[in-house]
């Protein structure tokens, strides 16, 4: 009750200042009156009330249409200043489900965290960075007992928390696959069966998965449906596509997968990424996948890490720095033997 | 307790009796022009869903006098279908995604007190009370 009477002699010496001068500086103090109604959460009726008793108290002799005029202006705000406190509590509750977001986000960090196996012969560089606060891009590195590596790439149709839960799953039936069962087409067939049961129909998910075996130099993968990867051959200093067909995870549970193998020597690498790469745009143009070739050749001297934070931050800045999609690249790079 | 006074709610035109009845009793009882102007707004939206929703219902006031406090009551009966998921339609934005009307959650933060009962097939009960500042 205090504030509300200095704010109507505020409010009243204001407004008569204004009627006599009507300078800028009133008005700048009009400014900073309704800038304090909004923080008060002042509903629009109580200005306009507040208005009509200034006036009163200034101009006793104010004509009675004018008097009416203003009681049915204050009638015609009260369905707004309903509306302004609905706007108001939306504000608060999309507040609080903001930082549950971020809570929920920073889980599923925990819990998809993975961590980059360090070997003498492979050297591994991972970018993988989300549009919005929770991924849909997944990737996962297993060492096995035997020295192998496996490698797990994959992406949810789908954005946002949906897409973030599904792969909470992914990860931990991954987990809890027995290690002689460690090969891409198993895995992958596995995968199918548990997202065919347990994930809703509209839902899909993609993946590639390879194993690398160092004592044999070799890469054995398999993919479901997922966007090709590609093969650098030093020699020829060219890159071509890994042909891998397979069914998308969880439309058919008798879905089989092909396994293929092919031998990496010193220098070669292998590119793995999710559509948000090469679904990146310039203005409104989507980027051929040669351009993201490119990016990567043009850094290939680099330690894989190196060359996919690089090519990383070229198409964030390529697409003003906000991506519509979740963004992973991958590059595995052999390395000389014995270094 | 002062005697009820009740308009009933069968077209259009009897909201408006509804508001001017309340706006009335809300003058005497006190209230300045906002809180008339609320209270009006309040039997509106009351009265608007009797009118859209419900065959047979009526709106009635009654000076409440509680603890010192005085105010007013509004209650709105009707045998109406009844609202079968309360707490979806108390939720913001359910109701007036649409941009029109405050809603019952609007009603809500007009009045000082609000309840509502509803049994779907038998009809909904509202109360409402605004007490004089």
């Amino acid at each position: 009750m205090e504030t509300l009477k200095s704010d109507i002699s505020n409010y009243r010496n204001l407004l008569k200042h204004y009627i006599e001068v009507r300078d800028e500086q009133s008005l700048y103090g009009a400014e900073q009156i309704s800038k304090m109604f909004i923080k008060n959460n002042v509903p629009p009726e109580e200005i306009i009330n507040l208005h009509i008793q200034a006036l009163e108290e200034l101009h006793p002799d104010m004509p009675d249409y004018f008097r009416h005029s203003m009681n049915f202006l204050l009638e015609i705000m009260i369905s707004y200043g309903i509306a302004h406190q609905e706007h108001h509590s939306l504000r608060e509750e999309q507040s609080e489900l903001k930082s549950e977001i971020a809570m929920a986000a920073g889980m599923q960090e925990t819990l998809l965290a993975t961590t980059k196996p360090e070997i003498d012969c492979l050297d591994i560089g991972v970018v993988s960075v989300s549009a919005n606060q929770m991924s849909g891009d997944y990737y996962h590195f297993l060492k096995g007992r035997d020295d192998s590596i496996g490698i797990a790439i994959a992406d949810v149709i789908g954005k946002g928390i949906p897409a973030a839960l599904c792969m909470s799953m992914i990860k931990y039936s991954m987990d809890s696959f027995p290690e002689a069962t460690m090969n891409p087409k198993t895995i992958l067939k596995n995968l199918n069966r548990v997202v065919e049961r347990n994930v809703d129909a509209g839902m899909f998910i993609t993946m590639f998965y390879a194993q690398y075996i160092p004592s044999e130099s070799k890469i054995r993968y398999a993919s479901a449906g997922h966007e090709p990867g590609f093969y650098y051959n030093a020699q020829t200093q060219k890159f071509e596509e890994i042909k891998a067909k397979g069914l998308v995870l969880g439309v058919s549970p008798e879905a089989d997968y092909r396994q293929y193998e092919r031998v990496i020597h010193s220098g070669d690498m292998v590119v793995l990424l999710t559509d948000g790469v090469t679904e990146c745009k310039q203005g409104d143009r989507f980027i051929e996948i040669e351009e993201v070739l490119d990016v990567l050749n043009q850094y290939s001297d680099l330690p894989a890490q190196e060359m996919v934070d690089k090519a990383y931050k070229h198409f964030e800045r390529m697409q003003n720095f906000q991506f519509r999609d979740d963004f992973t690249l991958m590059v595995l790079k052999k390395e000389a033997d014995g270094q | 307790m002062e005697p009820q006074s009740c308009v009933k709610i069968k077209q259009e035109w009897d909201i408006v009796k509804a508001r001017q009845l309340g706006r009335d009793i809300a003058r005497e009882v006190g209230f300045g022009t906002v809180d008339q102007a609320r209270i009006a707004t309040t039997i509106s939206e009351l009265a608007r869903n009797i009118y859209l929703y419900a065959e047979d219902g009526e709106i009635c006031f009654e000076v409440s006098e509680e603890s010192g406090h005085k105010g007013i009551l509004i209650s709105s009966v009707d045998t109406g279908p009844g609202i079968e998921n309360l707490s979806q339609v108390m939720e913001d934005g359910y109701s007036t995604s649409g941009g029109l009307g405050a809603g019952l959650p609007g009603v809500k933060r007009l009045v000082d007190k609000f309840d509502i009962e509803s049994e779907t097939g038998k009809g909904t009960q509202i109360q409402a009370v605004k007490w004089l500042r």
